[in-house]
């Protein structure tokens, strides 16, 4: 048979438009907001581009990444974050504030019908109403979190935005005053002079003159300033020490000491002037030249830098989980018809998506210098990642297709799980200091979430082995003992890498805490996790199930190991209560729920499976 | 008689036993984790897994509900014995199931000796201080000093266990019998007031303070504040009963027999051969933050016999391993003044990690051995058709 032409022609494609989303993000108007977004800050202990800021920082407060504007129109996040930087009245009027909840919406006397899309209101929406925000904010505080109600989680929530936003537009701005780059102006032009006014020399009267009038009055706003700001944007002499970075605020006032004003709070404030002026040609200059000095003080920070908003403007992990969709999609279709090809068009396209994602995850561990997995963020993606290799080696040996539908179920699923952990804040953080230990990390958890990989993998090619045969008549005889064979092998693959990486987290507490096994409970997830692979092991060995029976108790694994992945953290928070039920729970709960019952369709008798009553299928 | 013997070996041999110890290990497991958010985790080690049967108190009564970790563990035990004498034949291809349960025999053995064996004190020292010894984070001891000589301590102490017993305890060391007349393992102090009831202490700050019983705690915020009354009898005039408790910090004094004497109720103290001084804590967080980066201890190690006189350091992950004992970096307090350390002494801390390794390299044995049989199949399948 001649090889086809289609899917050859499919894979170009997909690759064609995959390159396109990779390309370096464009200026949408004369500003030169790429570069400044490419500018360096700290904030929560990392240095990064301000385009992560911006990013997460709308992630945070209405849970996606494009900003509508009141005239219908859109904003890239680099441009809202200059608005809010420089221009805190117009941003106000931005809906960037999620609200779902009917009575938190009623604290603010506003409807669902205020809001862009019923749910997004903007800061001037919520202006009247803060104090009584921050009064009920405080009446949840007093509840432990894990047992907070629905209004309660909400208040607590928005208010963390609210917060959030206001030291934003506090950073590099006094977002009270309608004037301070002016009186920034003047103050620059004063300092020698009100420095010199202010000087203790003999009886003469420090405040008698303006400019010693002004030093003093800025001083304090540069002080509220400092402690308020959320970035951290002036650099420190030293380049690699990010613990001499300091806010602009803090700057300001240091130059009253000093008598001299750092470059980097100079160009801030060039850079607000041009955007409050609407003059491109100098807030480029500014950009620019500042842009130069960085390159030759830092230039390894610069690169991270470049290389981190343009991952974050890719969105790598958006677009696998775009093409895993499809690679379902086009697999299960390749059940019914031309299987051959669609088949292979299915692999094509699950092995960019896995490319993709490689790159994506490599990315992360150059930026933040760790192995793959460091949070709960991370390990959806790697488990993700794990799995969608795992079916790549199955459908190379098997080519059913089977294998790519598992990938594009797992790969889809896990990307899912990781998108709504983003919605948390920045995905890279800072290791606490038990955790700070990259040799642990990059065995014990590594090997671990691969061993969830697996696990959730078996559970998933079971479940395709249930579903096919009771609903369709496509589940024949190879078929499912190749499914058989393809569940044993990464049951035991589970199981050694479980095991493994169960062991090496005894060995890192023993190192770190003195005892190798203390049944805290991520420990006791881990060997539940071991313990059921082994129970479905030795009931296969001892002939104690045959195929139908290794899928179900295989299917169960999925809720023990969503169950070690998740469940055990929701326990953490509610360390003294049961009432950890917050949203995740509920998933959670839905999906044990609809595991045992695909459990149960599988105990069903074999005269309704559809695949095994008709004697022709059985062939 | 020859088919119970039968029947009694097949139901230890089975691979169904195999199972249905897996399955209830699992339940017990699952149980005691959720069960750490009443207990917290020593609570359940003790209820849950360090017992044959799990009790439950249910209205009062104590039920049992559950077969316990010795149970499920030491049935587990026997069963890999039972099977593995009875059933198995060792060949190579077997090797890797082999070396597998033999590092599991291991392991579940490991467990049950750090169980019993494994102590886990904690040494707090404010920078400069000096120590010989750790605490008990949950045991406690009465200790009698005699003081008579300024140069000299002479410590006599009696374990908690005694005082629960309401022991009358004799030592050659003390002119006078220690009876224990009531023990709290929680409670509460409180001033006496008219209103209160009759104290059993004659003697001492407990004719001021009296202790009420509490019910323990095992939150994690909260500690168990332990009393108790003792008293001390003499053929002649005796000292009295005193009321001792962890909350009364300072130690009580008395004289008897033209010797003075200090008690106390403390934590159990272990004194380890060797004496460490706290040069300082650091506590780093990373910029702009608090996130914590890093907590160490530098510390210096002196013996009396001066063959060890250096400075560590002590670290997250990095702790000091020194004769039998370690000392981990586990919290500070005070301003980052004060740092704890928890010291571990474990004799068989060895056995998980030759257990383990063992297991590993089973599987692995194992799995490859299964990988290589099918890619072998499977090859010679593909080249079926090519053949014909």
């Amino acid at each position: 048979m001649k090889p086809s032409l289609f899917p050859a022609l499919v894979a170009l494609g997909a690759v064609v438009a995959v390159a396109l989303t990779l390309k370096a993000p464009r200026n949408p108007g004369d500003y030169d907001v790429v570069a400044f977004s490419r500018l360096p800050t700290l904030v929560n202990g990392r240095l990064k581009p301000l385009d992560t800021v911006a990013r997460t920082t709308l992630l945070l407060t209405q849970g996606r990444q494009r900003v509508t504007t009141p005239d219908g129109g859109s904003l890239p996040p680099g441009e809202w974050l200059l608005d809010v930087l420089y221009r805190p009245k117009l941003a106000d009027t931005y809906q960037t504030f999620e609200i779902v909840h009917p009575e938190v919406l009623a604290l603010f006397n506003l409807a669902t019908t205020d809001g862009a899309g019923g749910k997004r209101f903007s800061a001037q929406q919520l202006a009247g109403h803060l104090g009584e925000l921050e009064r009920q904010a405080k009446l949840a505080d007093g509840t432990e979190s894990a047992i907070r109600t629905p209004f309660q989680r909400g208040v607590v929530q928005l208010r963390e935005s609210v917060i959030l936003y206001q030291r934003l537009q506090n950073s590099l701005n006094d977002a009270s005053s309608t004037d301070f780059l002016d009186r920034l102006a003047r103050f620059e032009q004063a300092l020698p002079a009100g420095l010199a006014a202010t000087a203790p020399r003999g009886g003469a009267n420090p405040h008698g003159s303006a400019d010693a009038k002004l030093l003093l009055e800025m001083s304090t706003v540069f002080s509220s300033l400092d402690s308020f700001a959320y970035l951290r944007t002036i650099p420190s002499d030293k380049p690699d020490d990010p613990t001499g970075w300091k806010t602009a605020g803090g700057a300001w006032a240091d130059s009253l000491a000093q008598g001299r004003i750092a470059p980097a709070a100079l160009t801030f404030a060039a850079i607000g002037r041009a955007w409050q002026l609407h003059q491109p040609e100098a807030f480029n200059q500014a950009v620019r030249s500042f842009r130069a000095s960085l390159d030759t003080a830092m230039p390894a920070v610069m690169t991270k830098c470049d290389v981190e908003a343009r991952f974050n403007s890719a969105q790598p992990f958006y677009t696998s989980a775009s093409l895993y969709v499809l690679a379902f999609l086009v697999a299960v279709i390749s059940w019914l018809k031309w299987p051959r090809e669609l088949g292979q068009v299915a692999f094509v396209f699950v092995s960019i998506a896995f490319l993709l994602s490689t790159v994506g995850i490599v990315t992360r561990m150059w930026l933040e210098a760790r192995p793959p997995v460091t949070n709960l963020y991370s390990s959806a993606l790697f488990v993700g990642w794990g799995a969608v290799a795992l079916c790549l080696v199955l459908e190379y040996f098997f080519r059913n297709a089977i294998g790519s539908v598992a990938a594009g179920l797992v790969g889809f699923a896990t990307l899912l799980i990781a998108h709504h952990l983003s919605l948390g804040g920045d995905t890279m953080e800072m290791m606490r200091a038990v955790l700070d230990s990259n040799f642990w990390l990059a065995t014990h958890v590594v090997t671990v979430t691969i061993g969830y990989s697996a696990t959730f993998l078996a559970g998933f090619l079971a479940l395709i082995y249930v579903l096919r045969g009771v609903f369709t008549r496509s589940l024949d005889q190879a078929t499912a003992d190749a499914l058989t064979r393809m569940v044993y092998g990464i049951v035991c693959f589970a199981t050694l890498f479980s095991f493994v990486g169960t062991v090496l987290g005894g060995i890192w507490a023993d190192q770190s805490w003195g005892r190798f096994w203390g049944w805290d409970p991520k420990e006791n997830g881990a060997l539940l996790i071991v313990m059921w692979n082994a129970v479905i092991l030795h009931c296969r060995w001892g002939g104690l199930v045959k195929q139908r029976g290794l899928m179900a108790l295989t299917i169960f694994g999925n809720t023990v190991t969503a169950w070690s992945w998740f469940g055990v953290n929701m326990l953490g928070v509610g360390l003294h209560s049961y009432g950890f039920m917050d949203s995740a729970m509920w998933w959670l709960v839905a999906f044990v729920a609809s595991q045992l019952a695909f459990i149960a369709i599988a105990g069903l008798p074999l005269e309704v499976w559809r695949s095994f009553k008709a004697p022709a299928a059985r062939t | 008689m020859k088919t119970l013997l039968r029947d009694l070996r097949d139901f230890f041999v089975s691979l169904k036993l195999t199972v249905a110890l897996l399955v209830f290990g699992m339940l017990l497991v699952f149980a005691a984790t959720l069960d750490q958010t009443n207990l917290g985790i020593w609570g359940i080690q003790q209820k849950w897994f360090r017992t044959f049967i799990v009790w439950q108190e249910v209205r009062g009564i104590s039920l049992p509900i559950f077969p316990g970790g010795y149970f499920i563990g030491g049935l587990l035990l026997l069963n890999l014995l039972a099977a593995h004498i009875a059933r198995f034949k060792f060949t190579w291809r077997k090797a890797g199931i082999f070396l597998t349960h033999l590092g599991l025999i291991l392991l579940l053995v490991g467990e049950l000796l750090s169980g019993l064996w494994q102590e886990d004190f904690h040494l707090r020292l404010n920078e400069g201080d000096t120590k010989n010894y750790a605490e008990s984070y949950r045991d406690n001891e009465v200790a009698l000093t005699d003081i008579t000589d300024p140069q000299f301590d002479d410590v006599v102490t009696i374990p908690e266990a005694l005082l629960e017993r309401h022991a009358s305890v004799q030592h050659p060391k003390l002119p006078f019998r220690v009876v224990a007349k009531a023990y709290y393992p929680n409670s509460l102090l409180q001033m006496r007031g008219p209103a209160s009831p009759p104290s059993l202490a004659t003697t001492g700050l407990g004719l001021e303070v009296v202790a009420a019983p509490q019910p323990m705690t095992y939150k994690t915020n909260e500690a168990n504040l332990p009393s108790t009354y003792v008293e001390l009898v003499a053929p002649d005039a005796s000292p009295g009963t005193f009321l001792l408790s962890t909350g009364l910090v300072a130690p009580q004094r008395f004289d008897y027999g033209g010797r003075s004497w200090k008690i106390t109720l403390r934590p159990k103290r272990i004194y380890e051969p060797f004496s460490l001084t706290l040069v300082k804590f650091s506590h780093d967080r990373y910029a702009g933050t608090d996130i914590p980066k890093n907590f160490s201890s530098r510390i210096k190690l002196t013996t009396p016999d001066g063959r060890d006189d250096r400075e560590v350091l002590v670290y997250m992950n990095n702790p000091l391993r020194y004769a039998g004992l370690t000392f981990y970096q586990a919290g500070f307090e005070n301003n980052d003044r004060t740092t704890i350390l928890q010291v571990v002494r474990n004799p068989s801390w060895l056995l998980p990690y030759v257990a383990c390794a063992m297991m590993t390299v089973g599987l692995v044995a194992q799995f490859g051995i299964h990988l290589v049989a099918f890619v072998q199949k499977r090859r010679a399948k593909l080249s079926v058709p090519a053949v014909a």
